[in-house]
């Protein structure tokens, strides 16, 4: 069994899995369950002047039957008392004094009530704080959330406030609602963070009712943008955390990773990319806090098929295989071949690659079936027919040497290229004048 | 009861299996990959676009998907229930190749078609009918073929008129289809729907006795023939008059009508196809003590459908293989069915095994041999002709040897399935059409 355990920035968590600060986080008696349950630690629920929330709150994407594939919310942060959450955040250490717990916070953009609140959870014994620069609905539009995270100086300014008043490590937790996340972590980093966490949740419609025309969710007879998470957001995360981890100015600046996890696949995927923690809200919401058991056992059945002792040894292995597309090789040849015995004739390689790709596949109808065939000389290797075909392992790509020469774009462009561009198939001209 | 008892007792009742609901369907409908040329597709006779219509299932277009259906097979909604898919399109389906059960299609149809088939939407929202035109063609049976052939000529606009002999319209799907498929009220709702587009169906009326065939022709410019198959003829035994003797084809339409009710009898059904199977099947369901299906050959020939075989089995039939009736016993009705034991000879013929009698101690003996051809039938009609085995010869448009006159369904090829029947009518009713418009029909 590979040992889990982590440490961002001094705190010692049992592994990496953290509930982030949500619904799942909301009260003591839930966050207690959750530990039960294992997880490591938990990012309370936003923490400022308590609100109140809209009822109809969320909505959905569904696709091909799988529900919640995209989840968004228009919920706000904490409705409970300040007075109860630290009641009960004293109450959640004193039981579990090795899980972390690290309190989310939001207030007014001014120093002073960032050093009252910031007191006060330390006082009820937070581990850490986690400023919450990213919630793109409601608090923004009262100068809070991403319409901090939104302004680098924002960001560096109020992380800068938080350092003075807290003792526990702080992390700023990230809204992808910008265009460049680098400058936002640079902001958070020069601002004195100890960490940060991303991604928020990332501002949506998710659908419009086709009857009422209202967007979803339908509040009255309105709606509203909401925060988008759940598997959709995936991709976006992995890729903020992934150039965060390789920028220069943040290079080793703890990550928590959030945005779309459920499994230990995905898990493993952020901390390949550079996260030390991950944070799950969504799946949670979803399937309850059980969906921890597989992620441990999962991570940890992984890490031993690796011969990795530590989910330590993981983290960042994956951070510098993401280059520039200019230093791609642009000789790394592939081409799709169709393993015919494993081939159930569903034609979807032929009408993909056909309709929407590079016209390299070959039909025929046969024996009551339809044969398909890689045109050998007019695939590029796009990888299309293999992500589209439904059989495992039946249409591989692959390698092929020609003895052609590693080049990158770059080095292709250089004055001393050091081979030839090996050729592109490429279609001549496919329709004629009229 | 967990869900799987539950589905088993559900399997043994008289009813058929329940429709999909909305969850069901769309949990399915999501599992179809969506082929290209699909093999589902060119599984079925009548080309209905499946890919299409489930996937109009799963982005929630219900109308747009029973419009893809209904457009290729009218009669969308019973071919859903009691075709034979295991061996048309799910026995296609390329989730087979992965081991996997193949998509509900049969299921997955009847979902998109029952609301509008079965509801009182307007049809026309659903089809474009296509001018009135001064045409008029006479389609003999109101079965699967004849109801195909009327539908589509109403949609083209001609006006139709159905002859049916039998008091209700629908042919087999009426009288003839296992119930635990389809019940009688859901073939005469889907008749109705027929007619909604516009055919005017005159049962009761036998051509040839109610109405004579030169009366046929001088209402009409153009005629088609589904009149099907006859009954099943008396085997010739010693006691075939005695009660309890009948054609399983009759038996079949008395369950269908309902009030049937076996209790404390034992049946013996002769025949190894589709008929019998389901005549077992049906004796069984109704309460019969004990039902065997007696068949002179082995398991492997008999035509019956392997799932069909299965639920016969699971319904407690008894199979007698190797076995042929001999003579029928009793005093004024049946007690004991005779037969003898038969075997292969050493050149493949069948032959009786000799002193291999043997009595069958059964209340009811039920013939299911195969249907008679009416051949005699088509006699009545100049040009139409039959082939040795009794088929009525056509074209590939289906057209008989006389300009004037089509058919199409079981009478053509001598016994299939319903999708099959729909299939000629369907293809009947476009080459009349194109004949009328083109002048080339008999007037
Ligand atoms: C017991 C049994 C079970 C079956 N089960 C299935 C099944 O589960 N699935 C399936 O797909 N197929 C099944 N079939 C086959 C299917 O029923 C037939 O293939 C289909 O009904 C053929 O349609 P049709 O229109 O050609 O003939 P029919 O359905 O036989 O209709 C012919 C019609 O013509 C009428 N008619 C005949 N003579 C005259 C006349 N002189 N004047 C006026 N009307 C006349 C008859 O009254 C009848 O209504 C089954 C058949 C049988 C016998
Ligand atoms: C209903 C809901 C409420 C949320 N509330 C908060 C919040 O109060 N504070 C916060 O920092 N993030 C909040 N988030 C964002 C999540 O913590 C998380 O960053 C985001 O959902 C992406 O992770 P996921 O894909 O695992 O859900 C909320 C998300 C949801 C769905």
């Amino acid at each position: 069994m590979a040992d889990l355990s982590v440490n961002i920035c001094g705190i010692e968590s049992p592994n990496p899995f953290w509930l982030a600060s949500a619904p799942p986080t909301n009260t003591g008696a839930q966050i207690v369950r959750a530990f039960d349950a294992g997880w490591g630690g938990a990012v309370w629920k936003t923490l400022g002047d308590p609100i109140e929330n809209v009822y109809s709150r969320y909505s959905s994407v569904d696709m091909n039957g799988q529900r919640m594939m995209g989840f968004s919310n228009i919920e706000l942060i904490t409705d409970r008392s300040l007075e109860i959450n630290l009641i009960e955040i004293a109450e959640v250490k004193r039981r579990y004094p090795e899980n972390v717990v690290v309190v989310s916070l939001m207030v007014d953009s001014n120093p002073d009530a960032w050093d009252t609140i910031i007191k006060q959870v330390e006082q009820a014994g937070a581990d850490a704080i986690e400023l919450n620069f990213g919630c793109p609905h409601g608090m923004s539009e009262r100068g809070m959330g991403s319409a901090v995270g939104q302004v680098p100086e924002y960001t560096c300014d109020i992380t800068g406030w938080a350092k003075e008043s807290a003792t526990v490590p702080v992390f700023v937790k990230l809204t992808p609602n910008i265009t460049d996340i680098r400058v936002a972590a640079r902001a958070a980093k020069t601002g004195g963070a100890d960490a940060v966490s991303l991604i928020n949740t990332i501002n949506s419609i998710t659908g419009v009712d086709l009857d009422s025309f209202t967007p979803r969710p339908v509040v009255g007879r309105m709606s509203s943008h909401g925060g988008y998470s759940g598997p959709a957001v995936k991709p976006i995360g992995l890729n903020m955390v992934a150039s965060i981890a390789a920028d220069p100015f943040t290079e080793g600046l703890p990550i928590s990773g959030i945005g779309g996890i459920a499994t230990w696949q995905d898990v493993a995927e952020y901390i390949l990319l550079g996260a030390t923690t991950i944070q799950v809200c969504t799946a949670v919401m979803h399937y309850g806090y059980r969906i921890v058991e597989g992620m441990a056992e999962g991570l940890s059945n992984y890490l031993d098929s690796k011969g990795m002792a530590s989910v330590n040894e993981l983290r960042g292995l994956s951070v510098n295989k993401v280059v520039d597309w200019q230093d791609l090789d642009v000789n790394y040849i592939v081409k799709a071949e169709i393993d015919q015995d494993k081939c159930i004739h569903c034609g979807l390689c032929y009408i993909a690659c056909y309709d929407g790709a590079h016209q390299a596949i070959g039909v025929e109808y046969k024996d009551d079936e339809t044969k398909v065939w890689i045109i050998d000389d007019l695939c590029v290797g796009c990888n299309l027919c293999s992500l589209v075909c439904p059989v495992q392992g039946c249409i591989e790509m692959v390698e092929r040497d020609h003895g052609q020469t590693h080049m990158s774009w770059n080095d292709y462009l250089s004055d001393e290229k050091p081979g030839e561009l090996y050729p592109r198939p490429k279609h001549g001209l496919t329709i004629g004048p009229t | 009861m967990n869900r799987m008892t539950a589905a088993a007792a559900a399997q043994g009742g008289l009813a058929p299996p329940p429709t999909m609901n909305h969850d069901e369907a769309l949990i399915e409908a999501h599992r179809c990959l969506m082929c290209w040329d699909a093999p589902c597709t060119r599984a079925c006779p009548t080309t209905i676009d499946v890919p299409g219509f489930i996937k109009q299932i799963a982005n929630h277009d219900l109308i747009g998907s029973a419009r893809t259906i209904l457009e290729s097979n009218i009669l969308g909604a019973s071919c859903a229930r009691v075709c034979p898919t295991e061996v048309l399109c799910e026995g296609a389906c390329v989730l087979n190749g992965l081991h996997e059960r193949p998509i509900d299609i049969g299921r997955l149809q009847a979902f998109a078609t029952d609301d509008v088939v079965f509801g009182d939407g307007d049809l026309f929202t659903l089809f474009t009918v296509g001018e009135r035109t001064r045409h008029n063609v006479g389609v003999v049976g109101a079965g699967p073929a004849g109801l195909s052939c009327g539908a589509e000529l109403a949609k083209l606009g001609h006006s139709v008129v159905l002859y049916d002999a039998n008091d209700q319209p629908g042919g087999l799907n009426t009288y003839g289809v296992a119930t635990y498929k389809m019940d009688q009220a859901t073939a005469l709702r889907e008749v109705e729907f027929v007619t909604g587009l516009g055919v005017e169906i005159r049962s009761g009326t036998a051509v040839g006795r109610d109405v004579d065939v030169g009366e046929l022709f001088s209402s009409h410019e153009a005629i088609f023939l589904g009149v099907g198959l006859g009954s099943v003829p008396l085997l010739g035994l010693e006691g075939e008059e005695l009660d309890g003797v009948a054609d399983a084809l009759d038996f079949i339409a008395d369950v269908r009508g309902g009030g049937v009710d076996l209790t404390g009898e034992s049946v013996a059904v002769i025949g190894g196809g589709n008929t019998a199977i389901d005549a077992v099947t049906q004796a069984a369901r109704v309460g019969a003590e004990r039902v065997y299906l007696v068949y002179r050959r082995g398991r492997d020939e008999m035509k019956a459908y392997p799932h069909d075989i299965e639920r016969a089995l699971m319904s407690g039939v008894e199979f007698i293989h190797w076995s042929a009736p001999a003579s029928i016993e009793g005093e004024g009705s049946v007690s004991a069915l005779v037969c003898y034991r038969t075997d292969h000879s050493t050149d493949g013929v069948l032959v009786a095994i000799p002193e291999s009698e043997y009595r069958l101690p059964v209340t009811m003996v039920l013939r299911a041999t195969g249907q008679a051809k009416r051949v005699s039938f088509f006699d009545q009609f100049d040009g139409v002709a039959t082939d040795r085995g009794g088929r009525v010869v056509v074209d590939e448009e289906f057209r008989t040897g006389n300009q004037m006159i089509w058919a199409g369904g079981d009478c053509v090829n001598g016994g299939k399935e319903v999708v099959n029947a729909v299939a000629h009518g369907k293809a009947a009713a476009m080459s009349i059409d194109r004949a009328l418009r083109s002048g080339a029909a008999g007037k």
